[in-house]
């Protein structure tokens, strides 16, 4: 505030005291001398009831064995492991769960976010009422309640529920394959890698080739034509395989005949009609084995009537899309891309022989063998986290999409641009300057929220440092400095991004 | 206003009729109406443009002149009647909508820029992304326009960089780029500041005297006067009066019309 | 003049109703569920899924639910919704804790006297707003406490262990928020200024306690305040907390007023100064009022966070709301498959009540802020 020495220019000094300058001064020596005065008391306290408990201070314990158990961690942990060790183990769990928390968190809601949006009334008010909730209850409550009410109350190791791609959850958390690459896979992953790069190269020549000359490179678009075909090939024997597995007639020539045939229309003016048949196709089985799922009461004619009703609806979706953007030479080759970056690492796998076996989780007489066990712990802590950072980044969406003027879509439209190309090129960009900042500390947020996993038992930085080293080795200074110092670390790496960023992307005004 | 009037009227251009071509129509609404919701805003319109005519649309806040002009290229969707735009009628067909978008440029009360794209990338997005056209190409014609408007030297500076009236020949130029056949002006003038307004209307006159049929939304009388072929006067959703510019203020024929014009003009 | 040119309304064209559109509920129905084939299959997939989800939830809370009345064994029944009873039974505990039941007027008397001065604080147009503010920030904690902890006027001594449930959440939360008002203030106020050393100190102050998590506060508090206390000195397990939860809000309510100094135009700044008036008055009568009052919207929400983060103090083993849930819930005598869940819905429901009521306040402050703006 530089107004404070704003009335030493004119004003007469009557004394040295009224100066705001040798004020300023001393008001300052005052503050530094009672700060050091109260840290001075401080340390003074604290050395004569370390010396009073008889206790040193300094790092050397991270040197000497835990000898505590760590449920879950990240590399091979025993008895004899270092305290080191465990503040290692603990951050990386730390790390891990903020990592799959902001994944979920950030796709859950941004797609709250954007149904809060929505012009259709029920999806916005069910959007509205989820945050509205969520929000407003402790995150500590909901971590309770996901780990002592839900996972606790899960069936016993034996009765286990089995979930699609054996995937089974009991009271001793989730039960996952473990996948068992071979030696050669290592060069299905290198080719998955360089296809990806490879995709996104081409993606981004092939713009810069569109926006130079005006029109994409004759390659791509008889690439993107070849690929449209085989995607749609492998997208409809996906379809109709679904269906054969509902209905009994459909055997294998059938299948592979029809999705022959609706490659071949795809890359017709007709490939509206195939839009829609494999729209039909997915809406009916995935909605029926839904369904079926989730209202087991309800007759089965019903069911398949009412789904058949809403596939169609969902046809019909599909249809006035695709009519509305007929394949041409102006579109954006995206079938090409995925299949450079799917098919040749398919290609790599199928060539090497390579072997990606998934060791299946098998139930025993007391426990399952093999697999992956992903303790209750952990999933209720991304579960917890992920419902409720997603109810704080919905809003931030929202804030940032509804940012952006009507006017922006409007002058979009009247310039002719197409509806994808005035999302990319107008709307996200603009959006995602006022998302981002939010966004990040929301991440961070995240990040200082799985301390919470603390109270229910998963051994993340403060619970197994804070907490457990902390309670063995009475360095309490030492042990809460160097978690804080963690934290900060985080929150200053956060910081700088964002001031990376909002120097990057900061609109230019007058 | 006077003021305005007087700085117009130094310009030379003068509706020439040779221009119009009375075959050739651009823009033709027949029995239009729209509602917004229980809302009839638009009543039974009825307005055949030429090419190359310029019409100026005059009324009261809310009598409907800017839902009017935004259903000519469906920002706004009508639900009785027909309207054509180059003779392709306006439905509910997206793929039309774009070409006959293409074809009609639009210039708002508030600019609408891009403002996290320079003003050489707004003026290039939709040549690029919409016609194809080759990014040099595309620039050239860009820079052209700008020059046309006055303002090449700001070509690469951000819109939050431009006073209210550079911006607003900016959009011009924007819509320009397009090379559009029918231009659409709402209000273009209304958020500027009176020296500002000068600026813009001078665009817009050299634009009239090459001929674009253009509808005006606009308070500026002197311009319709100087430029327009016809006044509209809308009053209550509804086209109340129309004449030439000289007839519409020195003899208007309905109340509303001359209630109006007292309030406007004194 | 033409024909085509000159028109005149002669027939004034009257409003009609819209074609094909019966208004009222199903022009309704048209405009927000199902105005696009896309619009249809949501509003299908979201009426799937409430299908799916209410009636459960519906059965739980109220269908199949055992009210006060009901016994254990009703709670046992297979397929029994919430244990309602069984809150019911254990209520005085989640509200006053462990307080002895022949006092619980000592706690029920805060609790008027705390709505009867906040309310009127909460209205923009009661009047007193002084006498108020004084009453409620200074003379209601005292009271509190004295009445609380008692040892004074021939009220019996209750130690703060005994104090539990809503009773200790509100009372965290409460000097939480009215001890961090001031601290936050000044912190604000020196990151501010532009004394380098006070500006460093109140930037350090500030950036350290928000980048650390409340827990490991708490944990600091209440294991490194009695260490930094002269040898013997006791620290009250709930004064720590307190210590912590105060230190932890002020940073932040730091950074919310610091938003309010930072809004108002130069020009108030610079007016103060002009007036003659000193550091300190210049920043009490004239910039801090106004920056107050544009906060209020912020400070609320802070303390609906506050609120909801009050329930960590159960980690470092103080029975607030949440933790008295905690511990009953394995309650042998109420043992039942959904004695935990109905507990965590009764909490939830409870912090719930408060946090939407304190943010649609806020969201009112906001528009009225808003709109006094405009005038
Ligand atoms: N999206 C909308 N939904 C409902 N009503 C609308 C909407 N847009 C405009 N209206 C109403 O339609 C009427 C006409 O609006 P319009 O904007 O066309 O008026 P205008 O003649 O351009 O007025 P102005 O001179 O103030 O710009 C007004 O009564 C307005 O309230
Ligand atoms: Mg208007």
């Amino acid at each position: 505030m530089a107004v404070q020495d704003n009335m030493s220019g004119s004003a007469p000094r009557p004394s040295l005291l009224n100066d705001p300058v040798i004020r300023g001064i001393i008001y300052q020596v005052l503050v530094a001398a009672a700060v050091i005065a109260f840290f001075g008391w401080i340390v003074l306290n604290t050395a004569q009831n370390l010396a009073a408990q008889n206790k040193t201070t300094g790092f050397d314990f991270l040197f000497r064995t835990a000898g505590f158990d760590i449920s879950f961690t990240l590399f091979p942990w025993s008895r004899t492991s270092l305290y080191w060790q465990a503040f290692l183990a603990g951050l990386l769990n730390t790390l891990l769960v903020a990592i799959i928390g902001i994944f979920f968190a950030t796709v859950l809601g941004f797609t709250l976010g954007i149904a809060r949006l929505s012009s259709n009334w029920l999806i916005a008010r069910v959007a509205t009422v989820y945050i509205e909730t969520i929000r407003n209850i402790p995150l500590l409550l909901q971590l309770f309640f996901w780990y002592f009410a839900v996972l606790k109350g899960m069936p016993a190791v034996r009765q286990s529920f089995a979930l699609p791609m054996d995937i089974f959850i009991n009271q001793r958390g989730l039960m996952v394959p473990r996948p068992l690459p071979d030696g050669e896979f290592i060069w299905v992953l290198v080719a998955l890698l360089a296809a990806f790069a490879a995709a996104v190269a081409l993606g981004v020549w092939a713009t810069r080739v569109r926006t130079a000359t005006g029109r994409y490179p004759s390659q791509v678009v008889l690439g993107a034509k070849i690929a449209d075909a085989l995607v749609s090939f492998l997208v409809a024997l996906l379809a109709f395989s679904l269906l054969a597995n509902m209905i009994s007639g459909m055997t294998t020539p059938i299948v592979l005949g029809a999705s022959a045939l609706i490659a071949a229309v795809s890359v017709t003016r007709f490939a509206p009609f195939g839009r829609a048949i494999l729209a039909f196709v997915f809406g009916l089985t995935i909605l029926y084995a839904l369904l079926t799922s989730m209202f087991p009461a309800v007759p089965q004619l019903v069911v398949a009537a009412g789904s058949a009703l809403a596939a169609l609806m969902l046809a019909w979706v599909a249809f006035e899309r695709a009519s509305d953007r007929p394949p041409g030479e102006g579109r954006f080759p995206l079938a090409l891309l995925i299949l450079v970056a799917v098919g040749v690492p398919a290609f790599v796998y199928w060539a090497t022989g390579a072997q990606l076996a998934f060791e299946i989780p098998m139930l025993e007489r007391f426990n399952f063998r093999g697999g992956v066990q992903l303790p209750p712990e952990l999933v209720a802590l991304v579960f917890g986290l992920t419902i409720y950072t997603a109810a704080f980044i919905a809003e931030n969406v929202r804030g940032g999409i509804s940012a952006v003027s009507k006017g922006q879509t409007e002058a979009a439209q009247s310039l002719g641009i197409k509806e994808g190309d005035r999302l990319r090129l107008v709307i996200i960009p603009q959006a995602m300057r006022v998302i981002v900042p939010p966004l990040t500390s929301q991440y961070l947020n995240l990040t200082k929220n799985s301390s919470l996993g603390a109270a229910i038992g998963y051994p993340e930085l403060v619970n197994v440092f804070t907490g457990t080293t902390l309670n063995q080795t009475g360095k309490a200074i030492e042990v809460i400095a160097l978690t804080m110092a963690v934290y900060l670390t985080f929150s200053l790496l956060t910081s700088a991004f964002m001031n990376w960023y909002n120097g990057r992307v900061a609109l230019v005004e007058r | 206003m006077s003021q305005m009037t007087e700085a117009v009227a130094t310009g030379t251009a003068r509706h020439s009729p040779m221009q119009i071509s009375q075959t050739d129509v651009a823009i033709d609404v027949i029995g239009m109406h729209k509602w917004y919701g229980d809302f009839h805003v638009l009543r039974d319109i009825n307005l055949k443009v030429m090419r190359g005519e310029r019409i100026v649309i005059a009324g009261p806040s809310g009598s409907g002149k800017s839902t009017l002009i935004r259903c000519v290229n469906r920002l706004e969707e009508h639900q009785e009647g027909q309207i054509f735009v180059n003779g392709t009628e306006l439905t509910a067909d997206l793929k039309r909508i774009d070409e006959v978008r293409r074809e009609v440029g639009m210039v708002f009360q508030h600019f609408n820029l891009f403002p996290h794209l320079t003003i050489l990338q707004n003026l290039t997005l939709a040549p690029i992304w919409v016609r194809g056209i080759p990014k040099a190409e595309a620039e050239a014609t860009a820079m052209h326009y700008l020059e046309r408007v006055k303002i090449p030297e700001q070509a690469n500076k951000f819109p939050g960089q431009l006073s209210g009236g550079q911006q607003q020949r900016v959009a011009i130029a924007r819509s320009l780029c397009m090379q559009p056949r029918i231009m659409l002006f709402d209000e273009p003038t209304s958020a500027l500041d009176p020296e500002m307004v000068k600026e813009v209307l001078e665009v817009m006159i050299s634009l009239a005297e090459d001929g674009m049929t253009m509808i005006c939304v606009t308070h500026e009388m002197g311009f319709a006067r100087q430029v327009a072929n016809r006044v509209i006067f809308m009053d209550q959703g509804q086209i109340v009066e129309q004449n030439d510019p000289e007839n519409f203020f020195g003899n208007p024929q309905h109340e509303r019309t001359k209630l109006f014009l007292s309030q406007i003009l004194h | 003049m033409t024909t085509d040119t000159a028109y005149i309304r002669d027939t004034f064209v009257p409003a009609k109703p819209a074609p094909g559109r019966t208004g009222g509920p199903i022009l309704w129905l048209r405009t927000n569920l199902f105005a696009t084939p896309t619009d249809s299959i949501l509003t299908v997939l979201g009426v799937v899924f409430l299908l799916w989800a209410v009636p459960p939830i519906y059965n739980f809370i109220i269908g199949q639910a055992v009210f006060p009345g009901g016994t254990v064994e009703d709670c046992r029944v297979e397929g029994a919704g919430a244990c309602w009873a069984y809150i019911h039974a254990r209520f005085n505990f989640f509200i006053y804790g462990f307080y002895p039941i022949d006092q619980y007027w000592r706690p029920n008397t805060v609790f008027v006297l705390g709505a009867a001065l906040i309310l009127p604080l909460l209205i923009p147009s009661a009047p007193f707003k002084r006498i108020n503010a004084v009453l409620f920030f200074l003379v209601f904690p005292v009271i509190s406490f004295y009445l609380l902890s008692g040892g004074v006027f021939g009220l019996p001594y209750v130690p703060t262990e005994q104090w539990g449930g809503l009773l200790v959440t509100l009372i965290i939360s409460l000097v939480g928020i009215i001890c961090s008002i001031p601290l936050g203030i000044l912190l604000a106020l020196g990151r501010q200024s532009d004394l380098p050393i006070i500006k460093t100190l109140c930037v350090m102050f500030i950036e350290l306690w928000r980048a650390v998590p409340l827990i490991t506060v708490l944990f600091m508090a209440s294991i490194m305040l009695p260490l930094f206390m002269p040898t013997g000195t006791n620290v009250d397990k709930l004064l720590r907390a307190l210590v912590g939860v105060t230190l932890f809000a002020s940073a932040y309510l730091a950074e919310v007023v610091r938003g309010g100094l930072q809004a108002l135009p130069r020009g108030q700044y610079e007016a103060g100064a002009s007036l003659g008036l000193s550091y300190w008055k210049r920043t009490s009568f004239i910039i801090l009022p106004q920056a107050i009052k544009h906060v209020i919207p912020g400070i609320v929400n802070n303390f609906i966070a506050l609120f909801k983060d009050t329930s960590l103090v159960s980690i470092v083993g103080i029975f607030d709301l949440l933790n008295t849930v905690q511990a009953a819930s394995s309650d042998i005598d109420w043992a039942s498959p959904t004695q935990a869940v109905t507990g965590y819905v009764f909490a939830a429901f409870m912090f719930w009540i408060f946090c939407f009521a304190m943010s649609r306040y806020s969201l009112w402050m906001e528009h009225r802020l808003d709109t006094g703006h405009k005038r």
